[in-house]
């Protein structure tokens, strides 16, 4: 599977924020890399072509979902039944991710990570009781959010590799 | 945002362009060329655009997962610290979600890195200019959704 190279990570960090708007939105990033702007064009092709940049256009920002609460849910599932659970879990239109995480023994015994949505908490909480009935009974914690500090989408910042 | 709200121009840029924006050096040129209009037209109706926040940006999209590295962060702040913290941890251009949420980890955030090295590295800055251990909670699996398969159980 294609990995970026340093140039494509210098092109990713240049053009995740969004192109200026100007006639020539790569030819400050070509100057700077002694590369030409076609050059720049054909490897964010490639990065499309190898599945790296999944669309590439103009983004709408997000509309808030009709959903006003959510809780992050964590399950402590026993690891020979844990994808059967991960699956079951995954039907439910009110799971928005379902991820499988390590254990932090003693601390932290949670491996099933699922986000929940509701209208508002108590909707949550029925949902979560639904799911719990149907996987069969795992123990679980509701984590409900207070507040969200940031929410923005994945950032990457380049850092030049260096000889050690 | 009301579809009512855009000139036509704008509503044919949303139509045209969310998901494959022309591969040359000058893009807006070449939209521009597309629609039969001006690229400085283009170039106007796309900033009024951004100014009226319906549109974040022009530029990628990347697939989740594909590339670099990151993981799910928890610590446990004391209740006096949380918004400092907080608001240093917001800070950090590596991070993209941070959440406060009741439990005794309260704060919650995700890091996004080129590579492991460079996550290890944030991650102990972290730890040395808050005094709080971070703990680390990669994806291992991700479970598909199948969207628009509904199952009512209720």
């Amino acid at each position: 599977m294609y990995q970026p190279d340093e140039i494509d990570w210098q092109l990713i960090e240049y053009i995740q924020d969004g192109l200026e708007l100007v006639g020539r939105p790569y030819a400050s990033l070509a100057t700077q890399l002694c590369l030409s702007e076609v050059e720049l064009v054909a490897r964010i092709e490639n990065l499309q072509c190898t599945g790296i940049i999944k669309r590439f256009g103009i983004v709408i920002h997000h509309r808030r979902l009709g959903y006003k609460a959510n809780g992050m849910v964590v399950w402590d599932i026993p690891d020979q039944q844990l994808i059967d659970v991960g699956k079951h879990f995954t039907q439910f239109k009110y799971v928005t991710l379902c991820y499988q995480r390590p254990r932090h023994l003693p601390q932290w015994s949670y491996n099933l990570f699922t986000m929940i949505h509701g209208l508002d908490r108590e909707q949550v909480i029925t949902n979560v009781e639904t799911l719990n009935e149907t996987c069969g009974r795992f123990p679980h914690e509701i984590l409900f959010s207070q507040q969200c500090f940031k929410q923005c989408g994945a950032h990457y910042v380049y850092q030049k590799r260096t000889e050690a | 945002m009301l579809a009512s709200s855009l000139n036509t121009l704008q509503q044919r840029l949303l139509e045209n362009f969310q998901h494959n924006l022309p591969l040359s050096p000058t893009p807006y040129a070449a939209m521009a060329e597309q629609l039969g209009v001006d690229e400085a037209q283009v170039i106007a109706a796309l900033a009024d655009l951004r100014d009226k926040k319906v549109i974040s940006r022009i530029g990628p999209v990347f697939k989740p997962h594909r590339i670099g590295t990151s993981t799910l962060a928890a610590m446990s702040v004391a209740k006096q610290d949380l918004s400092a913290t907080a608001a240093f941890i917001n800070s950090l251009p590596e991070v993209n979600h941070n959440y406060a949420r009741e439990h005794q980890y309260n704060l919650w955030f995700v890091l996004t890195a080129t590579d492991d090295a460079h996550l290890r590295a944030v991650i102990s800055m972290i730890e040395n200019k808050t005094g709080i251990s971070v703990m680390s909670l990669p994806m291992l699996h991700e479970f598909h959704i199948d969207l628009g398969f509904e199952l009512n159980h209720s």
